[in-house]
């Protein structure tokens, strides 16, 4: 049948249907579409703010740490609820996190508001607490060769390591969250299953993470990827415990947090003036923009407790410390307009 | 009509011994388990080589537009917008409209609309070879008056003779509606006056009305507002939906128009055309990155990407600036193509 249609020209077909095409059928589905579109969103949506942590650990510019914490505390008062601040890894290997001790205890705390941390390995976690981090983070990965080469070791030794962290975060009543990353694409493996993606996000969510934040690592993801994706991890894991991590490498990104709404996720992580390029596609774009996720939620009338302007403001003072334009689109056309 | 496309398929395909008729491409919808249906085919107008050259400072050599036009047409994509018959007086870049029409080496399965915003410059295309039209009507009557000095009834008037003459010579007629989500100067505009404006082309003659959030301030929220009203008036398959990339939104909105059955979309290659009410800031989407996104939900588009990066590579080192697409520059730049 396809065949068949093929073979006429599209545009004398669209001119041959002229303008009583319609048939009641099409018509009432689309009506049907306007209505399911219209009701398929979460009424609130939490903003995950990785700006300070996944957002500069990604720039080339070594930020001093008091511009750190008056970016953090900028943040706090924009109506997040959920900050990533710093990441206990060793400074050997990521020197921009090397402040992390000063950065946690810097920062002013405001209530309501969580500060999140990276933990890599026990060490790491343990540091974190002593330094007063209420909240850690640990990052599995759904690609092999990524696994081995951003971290040394296969998927499943790095959840074993984890595990570690695991206990002795419940030891403690510290709340984790987990992270999934490439789970649409990989840069060693390319595409990758969903089914491995279910399976890892299961793994973290078993072992005791309140929340699994599922990253499009290099940006790749569309709403078709996605949505297959989420279909896959949505059988092993609560939609409610889900969270989308999506870049804008392919400016992909607010289509694909679109169609995880409607597929009931109501957690979005972003960066504030999409703070950190992708390291696989060098002056691309990573993170997706915190200012350019509002924006969007607002303008469907879901909630995420979030004042524009002064999140926007927060974004002014990073970008101007960095010496760098915005990455967002919404602070680059609002003090324009 | 059913049975007019049905005897015209038995004209076109008498050699078939086997005919099965299909609905069109466009109206055939695929689930997905989210429970949206999108069309199996998105139709691309492509509106660089006019609507994001006219947003471009600099001058365009005529010659480079011809040479951008003619690598367009060797990508797939069945409709591109090749310039406009308006005063050069107004629109400098514009000027060489006639040489423009005259040099391009039309590919026989594309169509080359012209914009034309009165008789006078209907004439002229149709001197110069235009085949096909397009008229700007706007749903702001403010930035009506400001754009082209007129209310937006005196520019229907206008409009009119242009598409009695067009119906004359059967040249088709495509209808634009301006401030589509909101307008620089007004602000928010009712989706009611989008669908008078809309309703008033198409019944005057226009095939196709394609819907423009010109300063791109729409978001999923007021587009699908925005479309349900204005589907009440004019067939969803006469319809198009021209985002700006101003404020990020323009996939998501477009995204939210192809889960209303919206099947056509305007785009330029590389992003061409900045947003003249915000400068420095981005105006159309990029014809790239909107089929980066459509290739990825497995919907056709007959297009080939990797032919339009390399047509948005020519004009954007012409224009000596960068690309705004980011699916251009990821490409460019990646260490390894896991693009999908």
């Amino acid at each position: 049948m396809a065949t068949v249609m093929k073979l006429v020209h599209r545009n004398a077909l669209t001119s041959l249907m002229g303008q009583h095409c319609l048939s009641f059928s099409s018509a009432a589905a689309h009506r049907a579409a306007g209505v399911r579109a219209a009701q398929a969103f979460p009424g609130k949506v939490k903003i995950v703010e990785v700006g300070p942590r996944d957002g500069l650990q990604n720039e080339k510019t070594l930020v001093p740490t008091e511009a750190k914490i008056k970016l953090i505390n900028m943040l706090s008062e924009s109506g997040l609820s959920v900050i990533e601040a710093t990441s206990f890894v060793s400074p050997k290997w990521v020197p921009q996190m090397a402040d992390q001790v000063e950065v946690m205890k810097g920062i002013s705390r405001k209530p309501g508001v969580t500060y999140q941390v990276l933990t890599p390995n026990l060490q790491g976690f343990q540091a974190a607490v002593k330094a007063g981090a209420p909240e850690v983070a640990i990052f599995g990965a759904a690609s092999e060769l990524f696994s081995k080469k951003n971290i040394n070791c296969s998927v499943d030794e790095s959840l074993q390591r984890f595990d570690e962290v695991m206990k002795a975060a419940k030891e403690a009543g510290v709340p984790v969250r987990g992270y999934v990353s490439c789970v649409i694409g990989c840069p060693y493996e390319g595409k990758v299953a969903p089914e491995k993606v279910a399976h890892v996000a299961k793994r973290l969510y078993s072992m005791g993470c309140y929340e699994i934040s599922l990253g499009d690592t290099i940006g790749v993801g569309t709403p078709g990827s996605m949505t297959k994706m989420l279909e896959a991890v949505i059988k092993e894991v609560p939609v409610s415990a889900l969270a989308v991590h999506c870049h804008d490498t392919y400016g992909q990104a607010l289509a694909n947090i679109l169609v995880a709404l409607q597929m009931g996720i109501s957690v979005v992580d972003s960066s504030v003036a999409g703070l950190g390029g992708c390291p696989y596609a060098q002056g691309a774009s990573g993170n997706v923009s915190t200012e350019d996720v509002v924006y969007m939620l607002h303008g469907l009338g879901i909630q995420t407790g979030v004042d524009l302007s002064k999140l926007m403001d927060a974004g002014a003072f990073i970008c101007q410390t960095l010496n760098r334009k915005t990455s967002s689109k919404v602070a680059q056309a609002a003090c324009k307009l | 009509t059913l049975m007019a496309d049905f005897s015209v398929f038995c004209v076109l395909l008498s050699g078939v011994s086997l005919f099965i008729y299909s609905p069109p491409p466009h109206l055939i919808f695929s689930q997905t388990i989210t429970g949206h249906a999108y069309p199996e085919f998105v139709k691309i107008v492509e509106v660089g080589p006019r609507d994001g050259l006219q947003n471009e400072k600099e001058i365009v050599p005529t010659g480079v537009k011809i040479q951008l036009i003619d690598m367009l047409s060797g990508t797939g994509l069945s409709v591109i917008e090749a310039t406009s018959f308006v005063s050069s007086k107004w629109v400098p870049q514009m000027a060489d409209h006639t040489d423009v029409l005259r040099g391009i080496q039309k590919a026989s399965n594309v169509q080359y609309p012209v914009l034309t915003p009165n008789l006078q410059g209907f004439q002229d295309a149709v001197a110069a070879g235009a085949t096909e039209v397009a008229v700007f009507g706007s749903a702001s009557e403010t930035f009506s008056k400001k754009n082209i000095n007129c209310s937006v009834d005196e520019s229907m008037l206008r409009f009119e003779e242009v598409i009695n003459a067009a119906k004359k010579r059967q040249i088709p007629v495509r209808g634009y509606v301006s401030c589509a989500l909101g307008c620089p100067h007004e602000g928010h505009i009712e989706p009611s006056k989008v669908a008078e404006v809309a309703k008033r082309l198409y019944e005057m003659g226009c095939y196709e009305i394609s819907l423009g959030d010109t300063i791109g301030i729409g978001t999923p929220g007021s587009m699908l507002k925005m479309l349900q009203r204005v589907m009440k008036d004019v067939p969803i398959n006469a319809l198009a939906v021209h985002c700006h990339d101003t404020y990020g939104q323009a996939l998501p909105n477009i995204l939210t128009a192809l889960q209303m059955g919206v099947s056509v979309v305007d785009s330029a290659v590389a992003g061409l055309g900045g947003c003249p009410y915000a400068q420095g800031s981005s105006g159309n989407v990029s014809t790239e990155d909107v089929l980066y996104m459509l290739h990825g939900m497995g919907i056709e588009t007959g297009v080939n990407i990797a032919k339009v990066i390399e047509a948005g590579s020519f004009i954007c080192s012409a224009l000596s600036r960068k690309t705004n697409s980011k699916v251009a520059q990821a490409r460019s730049t990646a260490c390894c193509d896991a693009s999908l």
